[in-house]
């Protein structure tokens, strides 16, 4: 396991060192490291609410961890000036939930868009990388559809196709199959697989979907409370014996995570005010109360 | 006490909200502009902006100089100073109605639809999304529409103004009867280039600012929700009604009171 996480480290496009970030008072994270490996598929896991995403917005150096490193390919992203962390992001790109195509532009013009921005190529070289990207992800032939035209499923992979416009080295997922029917689900899950050995590319995927993540990872850890609970590959995971980890990966609804938020005790904020209910209570077993406040 | 924290609160979150709105303007216009991209960007938000607030500013204009010339000439008849009605109209054109009300439309036509569209460009995550290509959601949104705002007020109040004298012509004229060539020939005599043009063109330029920056910031600034959104353009037509009042107030005072 130790010696695993070397080599890991040695071939790494992100790693991520001692990294605290707090909203307001909250601490999101606290004090995490983990490294991304080149060419790989790492997917993050983690119950819905923890900061996955925030994750990706620090890599992507949109916001500031209140102290860590996060280096990427060698560059730390917070210590960045903004014009050295524009360059960066020039090899890296992002796949949003909501696909977050440009509403007012064809599918065409979205995925010509950052070929347009950041290089000065003629429009026919344009034309033919935008049609081998709509081609990779199998929607050459909604090129001149607008954005509100297509399904969440289409969106998703024409964003894709953007993301990939200017061939990144590193893709971050955000939710990739959250909200999708099967079809379009198992259509992403390939889409990620195939691009990420076809071109060799980088990815993390943020998702809380167990098999889907289970079948296309090389990597995965999973963070709760704070701090990573576990980490691994699919095969690992599944034979983790942590009790918050099996709770996660085989979705109970009760274990370390509990099924009832923290409140009051149940039979004390019951009573409370109410000195006849509270007789009438305290005169019934307080098993037969537990037993009723359990349906 | 709970007052006074309540007024500390406020307090801050208003000169915070301040300097974050003078951070979203300057690092949006202060650089070197790039012709090439902006020119295009700038066209499509003047059409935006600018006309497709064309009829309502028309509109309107028209018939206030039509009520102008009504209510007019019905006060100075009585004096028999029908003769006035032209620079009466014109002056309150020029001066007042035409800077003012136009801005006080173009905050709730083009205002509100600036800090909506904006506002969901962010909530659509289109603005991160611009960020992690490596493109300043800043420059490429934000600068171009406050452009197209800022450059258009300034014209529709100038519209405004005119389709207002021609309504006062049609009603004054060619209704009630006053004599044409004295509608025109007074009001030329009566208006001042730089008292009364160039003051309205002034006033409507510091609108114009105003208006335009209010809603590309509230757009930009504002909670990524459908709430968020709603309540951004609300706050949006609001505060800079109430801003172009109180302006027109302070301009007002320095412009023709001393």
């Amino acid at each position: 396991m130790i010696s695993n996480e070397k080599s890991a480290n040695s071939a790494s496009l992100v790693d991520i060192n001692n990294l605290t970030f707090k909203r307001g008072e909250r601490v999101i994270y606290n004090n995490i490291s983990l490294s991304i490996p080149k060419g790989k598929i790492t997917a993050i896991m983690g119950p819905s609410g923890i900061g996955k995403t925030t994750l990706l917005r620090l890599i992507g150096g949109q916001i500031r961890p209140e102290s860590g490193q996060i280096l990427f390919a060698g560059n730390d992203i917070p210590q960045l000036s903004r014009k050295e962390l524009y360059k960066v992001r020039k090899r890296m790109s992002m796949l949003f939930q909501s696909g977050a195509l440009f509403t007012e532009l064809s599918v065409y013009d979205n995925i010509a868009f950052p070929i347009r921005e950041h290089t000065k190529l003629p429009e026919a070289i344009i034309e033919k990388i935008v049609l081998m990207k709509l081609e990779a992800v199998g929607l050459r032939g909604a090129r001149d559809l607008q954005p509100n035209e297509l399904s969440g499923g289409m969106a998703r992979r024409v964003a894709l196709a953007r993301a990939i416009a200017l061939d990144p080295e590193l893709i971050l997922y955000d939710e990739p199959f959250a909200g999708q029917d099967p079809i379009s689900m198992g259509v992403i899950v390939r889409l990620i697989r195939s691009l990420s050995d076809a071109l060799g590319l980088t990815s993390v995927v943020v998702s809380h979907d167990v098999p889907e993540v289970m079948s296309i990872a090389d990597y995965i850890y999973i963070i709760a409370e704070q701090k990573i609970i576990g980490q691994g590959t699919p095969e690992q995971i599944q034979q983790d014996k942590s009790p918050l980890v099996k709770q996660f990966v085989q979705g109970e609804a009760d274990g370390p995570v509990p099924f009832h938020f923290a409140a009051p005790h149940y039979q004390n904020e019951l009573i409370k005010n109410s000195p006849v209910l509270g007789s009438a209570l305290n005169s019934m077993s307080s098993s037969a109360l537990s037993n009723r406040g359990q349906i | 006490m709970q007052q006074l924290q309540l007024l500390g609160k406020n307090t801050l979150a208003l000169i915070s909200g301040l300097g974050r709105a003078v951070i979203v303007l300057l690092s949006a216009i202060l650089h070197r502009p790039d012709f090439r991209k902006g020119t295009p960007l700038l066209m499509q938000q003047l059409y935006n902006v600018g006309f497709l607030s064309l009829v309502i500013i028309v509109v309107s204009g028209g018939f206030i100089g039509m009520v102008l010339a009504l209510q007019g000439y019905t006060i100075l008849v009585g004096y028999g100073a029908e003769a006035s009605l032209g620079p009466m109209v014109a002056l309150a054109l020029l001066r007042e109605l035409g800077p003012v009300v136009s801005a006080l439309l173009f905050a709730g036509r083009a205002g509100s639809a600036l800090t909506a569209e904006i506002g969901l460009m962010k909530a659509t995550e289109q603005l991160s999304s611009l960020e992690m290509m490596a493109v300043d959601p800043l420059r490429r949104v934000i600068a171009p529409r406050f452009w197209a705002g800022f450059i258009s007020l300034p014209l529709l109040a100038a519209i405004f103004s005119m389709v207002g004298i021609l309504g006062a012509h049609l009603v004054g004229v060619d209704w009630l009867g006053v004599d044409s060539g004295t509608f025109w020939s007074v009001m030329q005599s009566q208006v001042d280039f730089n008292k009364d043009i160039l003051n309205g063109i002034i006033k409507s330029v510091v609108f114009a600012f105003v208006v335009t920056w209010i809603a590309v910031y509230k757009g930009y600034d504002c909670e990524p929700t459908s709430e968020g959104i709603s309540r951004a353009t609300t706050s949006t037509v609001v505060q800079s009604s109430l801003l172009i009042l109180a302006l027109d107030f302070i301009l007002t005072a320095l412009m023709f009171a001393v």
